[in-house]
């Protein structure tokens, strides 16, 4: 699904953001990636995403590879791999259904089809009754939910969360989790960057990678299977 | 259609530059299309002008009838001519007292005819340039009875300098104004690009190719440089009413000049936005 083989990101001002990181995240797996701020954490994502390429390694997504992948199939990459952001990125000029139907029409989704799609995703994140309210008139957590659903849209086979819960309270957090469970329960993987050590605490189930100065410093997969 | 709405939408975010870039097209064009109006009424001109152009050689009295026919069978093999036509001295005469009434009386009192014959030398449509008009008017001088040879070449040859002048003129401000519109249309897209950044990027992220993101942009150029043209069409219109009703008639250029000019501000606009998006999108997607 997601392996990362030697993989080294270096800037040429500010130095390396990654140094040497392998792992490889299963079809259907849930893992949190964690680290303070700068570890390495947003670059990992986005390495995944192909929004940056490594300097050295290679980043496998899927069919698609870091050294091999033609510009113009970037584009199939991600609607293959959901993104969520801790900003939740939304447009606040369109009401939630729509902000969900963006992302369906821009990636060429038949007109009449967006509307069922569009109510079954919001139907799908437990937001189906506020299908028709602008970003504005949202909480944080269901913002996040609206831009959960927006990320389902391409129907992907990872998402990937950048501190998804950053800016949500307790309870919407614990919501916006469960609902990745669910998610990931359905079939999807999760890549979830954090670095709140309580939400990780409370979840041991899920697997954790640790990142340290742009290096990983621990796999409890790895730390389990050395067990 | 789509890609249609969001254009218009883009053109509604910043009318000023839109206008300007409209307006910048238009005056490009505008002069582009007085030099065709220009052009296309001196080569109506210098059609009407060089089906007239002829060469006219002037004989010796004592030239000979039959040395006189075979240099006309001979002129008349020239791949330029077109007809010679033999003007006796009497017909000489009497063309003169035609179109000279008010010296009637003298050309009917001469004891002697003083007007020379002479060999009147039509050229062949192609022909009718200074060029071959005078390499014509060498050959024939070279017949030793050939007194004299006229061609009234020099108006012809102002009108295909003004001709040059006026295009050189055109192709100079119509070029500089051009690319004023090239810089203006990348500024409104840099701005357009700029207030939907977010979108831009959301389109990424989910996966919309580069093609789908730029149609809008394109579209936008596009319509921004047809809409030059027309303002280009009407201004050059406006020019050739005026000249026609107030100095004097001249005539409107081809339909296809028309359709070229109006496609060439859609040509302009579509590359300038062209240039512009790709810049602007790697500088927010760089990848």
């Amino acid at each position: 699904m997601i392996q990362f083989r030697n993989v080294s990101k270096i800037y040429p001002q500010a130095g390396a953001a990654l140094d040497d990181v392998s792992f490889h995240l299963r079809k259907g797996e849930f893992a949190f990636l964690t680290g303070a701020s700068g570890a390495g954490k947003t670059t990992v994502l986005q390495l995944v995403h192909m929004q940056k390429r490594p300097t050295r390694g290679v980043v496998r997504v899927s069919r698609f590879s870091s050294d091999r992948i033609r510009r113009r199939e970037i584009p199939q990459l991600r609607r293959r791999v959901g993104v969520v952001f801790q900003d939740f990125r939304l447009l606040d000029r369109l009401t939630a259904a729509e902000n969900v139907g963006f992302a369906l029409k821009v990636t060429g989704t038949q007109r009449r089809k967006i509307a069922p799609q569009v109510q079954k995703l919001l139907g799908q994140v437990g937001l189906a009754a506020r299908a028709g309210a602008k970003p504005t008139e949202l909480s944080g957590g269901e913002q996040q939910r609206v831009a959960i659903a927006r990320a389902l849209a391409t129907q992907p086979v990872v998402l990937l969360a950048d501190e998804p819960t950053g800016n949500l309270d307790e309870r919407a957090k614990n919501g916006v989790v469960d609902l990745f469970r669910a998610i990931n329960a359905a079939g999807t993987a999760v890549l979830m960057a954090t670095h709140d050590a309580e939400l990780i605490r409370r979840h041991p189930e899920i697997r954790v990678l640790e990142l340290e100065h742009g290096a990983l410093v621990y796999d409890s997969e790895m730390r389990e299977g050395a067990a | 259609m789509s890609a249609l709405g969001e254009a218009a939408t883009g053109l509604r975010r910043s009318p000023l530059l839109g206008s300007l870039a409209v307006a910048a097209i238009g005056f490009s064009l505008f002069i582009i299309g007085l030099f065709a109006l220009t052009s296309y009424n001196i080569h109506m001109a210098l059609t009407s002008a060089e089906s007239r152009v002829e060469v006219v050689a002037y004989l010796d009295d004592d030239a000979g009838v039959e040395r006189i026919q075979l240099a006309r069978g001979e002129i008349g093999g020239f791949p330029e001519v077109d007809s010679v036509r033999f003007v006796s001295k009497t017909e000489a005469l009497v063309n003169a007292s035609n179109q000279l009434t008010e010296f009637s009386d003298v050309f009917s009192d001469l004891d002697i005819n003083p007007l020379p014959a002479s060999l009147e030398i039509r050229l062949l449509p192609g022909y009718r340039t200074p060029e071959h008009v005078t390499a014509v008017a060498d050959r024939v001088a070279l017949y030793p009875f050939v007194e004299d040879i006229q061609f009234g070449l020099d108006w012809v040859n102002q009108l295909h300098r003004l001709r040059r002048v006026a295009g050189g003129t055109a192709m100079v401000l119509g070029g500089a104004f051009a690319l004023v519109a090239v810089l203006l249309i990348g500024t409104a897209v840099r701005m357009w690009v700029l207030a939907r950044a977010r979108e831009i990027d959301i389109m990424y992220t989910v996966g919309a190719s580069e093609a789908y993101i730029r149609r809008p942009y394109l579209v936008e150029g596009l319509v921004t440089g047809l809409l030059g043209g027309l303002l280009a069409l009407a201004l050059t219109l406006g020019i050739y009413f005026l000249v026609s009703r107030v100095l004097f008639q001249i005539a409107w250029i081809p339909d296809l000049w028309v359709i070229s000019g109006v496609g060439a501000g859609g040509l302009i606009g579509c590359l300038a936005a062209a240039r512009a998006i790709r810049r602007e999108l790697r500088a927010i997607h760089a990848v």
